[in-house]
């Protein structure tokens, strides 16, 4: 609760430096306050409070996907000086950022349908105005809007799903939902049923997972880097968070109902984002198609649905991130340059020999190789499916992985060879080499002590 | 008072009169051409759902869906202040409103 609090308040002073002339500190003010907030958030570890009528509960899950989500912004922030600091609009997108992340933290620690809602549109909608916000480009613009109008017709889908649920139970409290639900298992309406359909059409949509992927790479590309960076990692983390929530307190009693469903979303998301990855000679628009095989893997966590799935998408989410956060380092600094073609790494490593190795480790670890944080992400996730009987499932993932682990070497190997005429100059500031390191350092730990993580929740 | 009214008209009139509004917002989403009519028809699928939750909440006698219609109507409100922002945007750039301009982002 006090993180909201001090996420507001973060926004509201960003708004402020505008007004009251203390701009050139707010970036630092900014990465204090992210600071202050993740140790609120850990201070509140274990309490386990109900607030504002039961609308929102902090506990441990809450409180763990709320860490991931700080942690992932403050490496956002250190990852980007260039685009934020001496930027006409940095007090907008300091503020727009700490507001999103706020939504973030509702969607993660709801325990209404209201506050479920609430937080997806106030994630969205920050975000809808940050992918729109390189006003001159019309990429740019395309993507807001395309963003902005999938996610508007998303989110239509979810509202007439809760009103279906709420027409048949009378209740938006998950609680109250959840013991509705297994009271009355075996003769629930066709309206519910009905209603949970559009739910997961209207979730399917917020993490980008097949059938219901395709404005992923198009808002991916055209947005500034920086905030695709941001949607793929805070935006991706909070909407499976708030997906496993909602499905693990009400409707795991009727798993085999929507489960099967989830694992084929899961299967084609995999394939199809793995397979078109590869195709791809845009650096950035290949991350995109990564991101929806990604979002297959952790849908693999709901579908499994048993007591470990909280664990494993917290791990996944966690190491996704970091890693992440590492290639859109590169990405980013590619950029500026107005360069994004994978062969334009050609030549990387001579120059920048450290932050080369730095990205390969993260590399491998997105790909799922040992014995990074990844591989044991994707080791946690596919147990947890296993243990709930989803053995082909586990298969299809294992063999698209290995289609993965094909385009994450053709960067690799982009950047091990030889300079040529399309090579950029890549540079990194400080700050960026920080967080390569960061990053790195992230990934080996989480690689091994993936229980530290995985058994906290 | 409240389930005086559904017996003037059954709730189930009301569900088809939101489910219709609601397919009518999702073709028009789908198969019209203009951006101006597509955020309109977003409007009337939250607005279909809007009608639903007041007459669950009047079939239910309980407060909790109009609470929630408010917060829909302000949150649809905010929305649309974004949405109609990016078109004018769009609008300055290209001086068109069509969306088979949008075509920019293809693999």
């Amino acid at each position: 609760m006090n993180i909201l609090i001090a996420l507001t308040i973060i926004g509201v002073i960003a708004m402020l430096s505008e007004i009251l002339r203390f701009r050139k500190v707010l970036y630092p003010l900014a990465l204090t306050g992210l600071a202050a907030g993740l140790v609120l958030c850990a201070m509140e570890w274990g309490s386990n409070i109900r607030y504002f009528h039961d609308m929102m509960f902090m506990d441990n899950y809450a409180i763990a996907f709320s860490m991931v989500l700080i942690g992932t912004t403050f490496i956002w922030f250190l990852l980007n000086p260039a685009y934020l600091r001496n930027h006409e609009h940095e007090a907008d997108y300091t503020a727009l950022i700490s507001f999103s992340l706020a939504g973030a933290v509702v969607m993660v620690s709801f325990a209404d349908l209201t506050m479920l809602f609430l937080g997806i549109e106030i994630l969205s909608i920050a975000m809808y105005i940050m992918a729109a916000s390189n006003k001159m480009e019309l990429r740019s613009n395309e993507s807001g809007f395309k963003y902005f109008m999938l996610g508007a017709f998303a989110t239509g889908f979810l509202l007439f799903g809760i009103a279906l649920v709420y027409g048949v139970t009378g209740t938006f409290n998950l609680q109250e939902l959840a013991g509705f639900v297994s009271a009355n298992k075996v003769n629930l309406p066709a309206m519910f049923y009905g209603g949970l359909l559009l739910m997961i059409v209207g979730l399917a949509f917020k993490i980008s997972a097949a059938p219901f992927h395709f404005w992923a790479p198009d808002v991916y590309e055209g947005a500034p880097t920086p905030v695709t960076a941001y949607m793929a990692t805070v935006v991706k983390t909070a909407a499976f968070a708030a997906f496993l929530r909602l499905f693990m307190t009400c409707f795991s009693g009727i798993a085999d109902w929507w489960a099967p469903m989830l694992a084929i979303f899961s299967a084609i998301s995999m394939l199809a984002g793995n397979i078109l990855a590869v195709y791809q000679k845009s650096l950035k628009r290949m991350l995109a198609y990564s991101s929806i095989s990604h979002a297959g893997y952790m849908l693999m966590a709901i579908v499994a649905m048993n007591q470990n799935s909280d664990g494993a998408l917290l791990l996944y989410t966690a190491a996704y991130a970091i890693g992440s956060l590492s290639i859109f380092t590169l990405l980013v600094s590619m950029t500026t340059n107005g360069n994004e073609m994978i062969n334009s790494l050609r030549g990387f490593s001579s120059v920048n020999k450290i932050p080369a190795i730095l990205i390969t480790i993260t590399m491998l670890s997105l790909a799922g190789i040992p014995p990074v944080a990844g591989f044991f992400a994707k080791y946690y996730v596919f147990l947890s499916a296993i243990e709930s009987g989803y053995t082909w499932l586990v298969l299809v993932g294992v063999l698209s992985s290995l289609i993965g682990v094909y385009y994450y070497f053709r960067i690799i190997i982009a950047m091990f060879q030889p300079a040529d005429r399309e090579s950029t100059q890549i540079q990194f500031s400080n700050s960026q080499n920080a967080v390569l390191w960061l990053t790195v350092i992230l990934s080996l730990i989480l690689g091994f002590m993936p229980g530290f993580l995985t058994g906290s929740i | 008072m409240g389930s005086s009214i559904l017996e003037l008209v059954h709730i189930n009139n009301y569900v088809m009169l939101a489910a219709i509004l609601f397919a009518i917002g999702v073709m028009g989403v789908m198969f019209r051409r203009n951006t101006i009519i597509i955020f309109m028809c977003i409007e009337l699928m939250l607005n279909a759902v809007n009608l639903l939750l007041v007459a669950f909440s009047t079939m239910h006698s309980d407060p909790g869906g109009q609470v929630m219609v408010f917060f829909i109507m302000a949150v649809a409100a905010a929305e649309v202040a974004v949405g109609l922002a990016i078109l004018v945007m769009i609008y300055r750039n290209v001086k068109s409103v069509d969306i088979d301009i949008l075509n920019k982002l293809k693999w």
